[in-house]
């Protein structure tokens, strides 16, 4: 019998497992780039379960962990401007800048308010048209159609005081990236779901032909990560390096044509300086020309100087999966989620929260 | 930070979705995805429809939530 027949995913665990088990002929070191991936697996305790020669090791698939110090500023000295008011998604809030960070700037008086939605921010700055209503917009491909399309609306409701900050990030460019590092040493990706129900497949294409790697996109239940890493298992038994796709009930080939256009129509892409990675070509998303009355950085000119990142924190690091939260020093220690001193313990979604919260 | 939610659209005005989350109901702009009906499944982000999804295929997670607490 093939060993690699798909194995139905409404089975049941143990089954999972056994195919996982008998594929296993040695060590891997297997990415899950998302952050909501990362999750998952501590809370669900998979790494307890795979044979000890499989070893997941998050990526930099976290928003939140990516964002330099210097953005964080950005928007804090943006927060302080007569008559602004600053939204944000909640992740946002605790991470340190460099003096401070927007819950406590919230805590000192400034108008600062958690946002779930974009068109949130549309609302308030429809509703209060006073003020000058900035939208903190930070996210990968997943989120920044919903940016764009509300870019869009405030335009469409002729929304004259709504502004974008754009913290925006796109996830290939930073993956290759990754692999062009001599300490990337990963055999394959638990490639992000939602990012790829925009983008598709093809995005990720370079894995395979360039650095003739395996990925799967895969979805975020318990289950799903399972058989993508069952899937991953399967390529190298069978000697392929191919990117394939295990979240099929979300990911069409290719992505959201519509979600694409819009991001494109608002966006331009851009380079933009990722936490621990510095400066990656083509890896950011700035308004275009035609949207600029609308762009904070531009209209609030407010610089946004590199600095560096708490001394000590290993964020940059373990965000490309050269480090564990274990090795670093300050954590457990002077770093938790209550007193964060970098985005991976404050996010929920960082490696640093995770491995705290579940253990290693 | 990438979280989507499969819910069931109840019904539509205009670019706008009336959407349950098992009970919960919450408005999602359609403006990220064409063909949405009253009654199809949609996967939601930050407040946006970013996939149509069969029924089937929204039930498949339902089903594998349930089935990893049973193990």
């Amino acid at each position: 019998m093939n060993q690699c027949n798909r194995i139905n995913t409404v089975g049941n665990v143990d089954s999972m497992l056994m195919g996982i088990s008998r594929l296993t002929d040695r060590t891997f070191r297997f990415m899950e780039v998302c952050g909501t991936h990362t999750v998952s697996i501590f809370r669900s305790g998979i790494k307890s379960l795979l044979p000890k020669e499989i070893e997941l090791v998050s990526g930099p698939g976290c928003p939140v962990c990516v964002t330099p110090v210097a953005e964080i500023d950005r928007a804090i000295s943006m927060a302080a401007l007569k008559d602004v008011t600053l939204l944000t998604f909640g992740d946002l809030m605790r991470v340190p800048g460099t003096s401070s960070s927007l819950s406590k700037e919230r805590a000192m008086g400034k108008d600062i308010r958690v946002i779930t939605s974009p068109l949130d921010a549309l609302e308030a700055a429809a509703r209060e048209p006073e003020r000058k209503v900035v939208f903190f917009g930070v996210g990968f491909e997943t989120t920044s159609p919903a940016i764009a399309a509300s870019v869009k609306e405030a335009r469409v409701r002729g929304i004259s005081n709504f502004y974008l900050l754009s913290s925006q990030r796109l996830i290939p460019p930073a993956m290759k990236i990754l692999l062009s590092s001599k300490d990337a040493k990963i055999d394959g990706f638990i490639l992000p779901g939602h990012v790829s129900v925009i983008i598709g497949k093809e995005p990720y294409s370079f894995i395979s032909d360039e650095f003739s790697l395996m990925g799967v996109i895969t979805g975020f239940e318990a289950l799903d990560i399972l058989e993508g890493i069952y899937m991953l298992l399967c390529q190298n038994k069978e000697g392929r390096s191919e990117i394939e796709v295990q979240y099929k009930r979300a990911v069409k080939e290719e992505g959201n044509p519509l979600a694409l256009e819009i991001m494109k129509e608002v966006f331009k892409t851009v380079s933009a300086r990722w936490r621990g990675m510095g400066m990656i070509p083509g890896s950011g998303m700035a308004l275009r020309e035609e949207f600029k009355e609308m762009d904070a950085a531009e209209i609030f000119d407010i610089s946004c100087e590199d600095k560096p990142d708490a001394p000590g924190c290993l964020c940059g690091e373990i965000l490309q999966g050269i480090k564990t939260p274990k090795e670093c020093s300050l954590f457990g220690t002077r770093c938790t989620p209550q007193d964060p001193v970098g985005p991976c313990m404050v996010s929920s979604e960082g490696s640093c929260a995770a491995f705290y919260k579940y253990g290693g | 930070m990438c979280l989507g939610v499969p819910g069931k659209v109840v019904s539509i005005n205009e670019d706008i979705a009336e959407v349950d989350f098992g009970g919960v109901r919450r408005d999602v702009s359609l403006l990220l995805c064409t063909g949405v009906m009253e009654g199809d499944y949609v996967l939601v982000h930050v407040g946006f429809a970013i996939q149509r999804l069969e029924k089937e295929d929204a039930m498949e997670t339902l089903q594998l939530l349930e089935e990893f607490i049973r193990g």
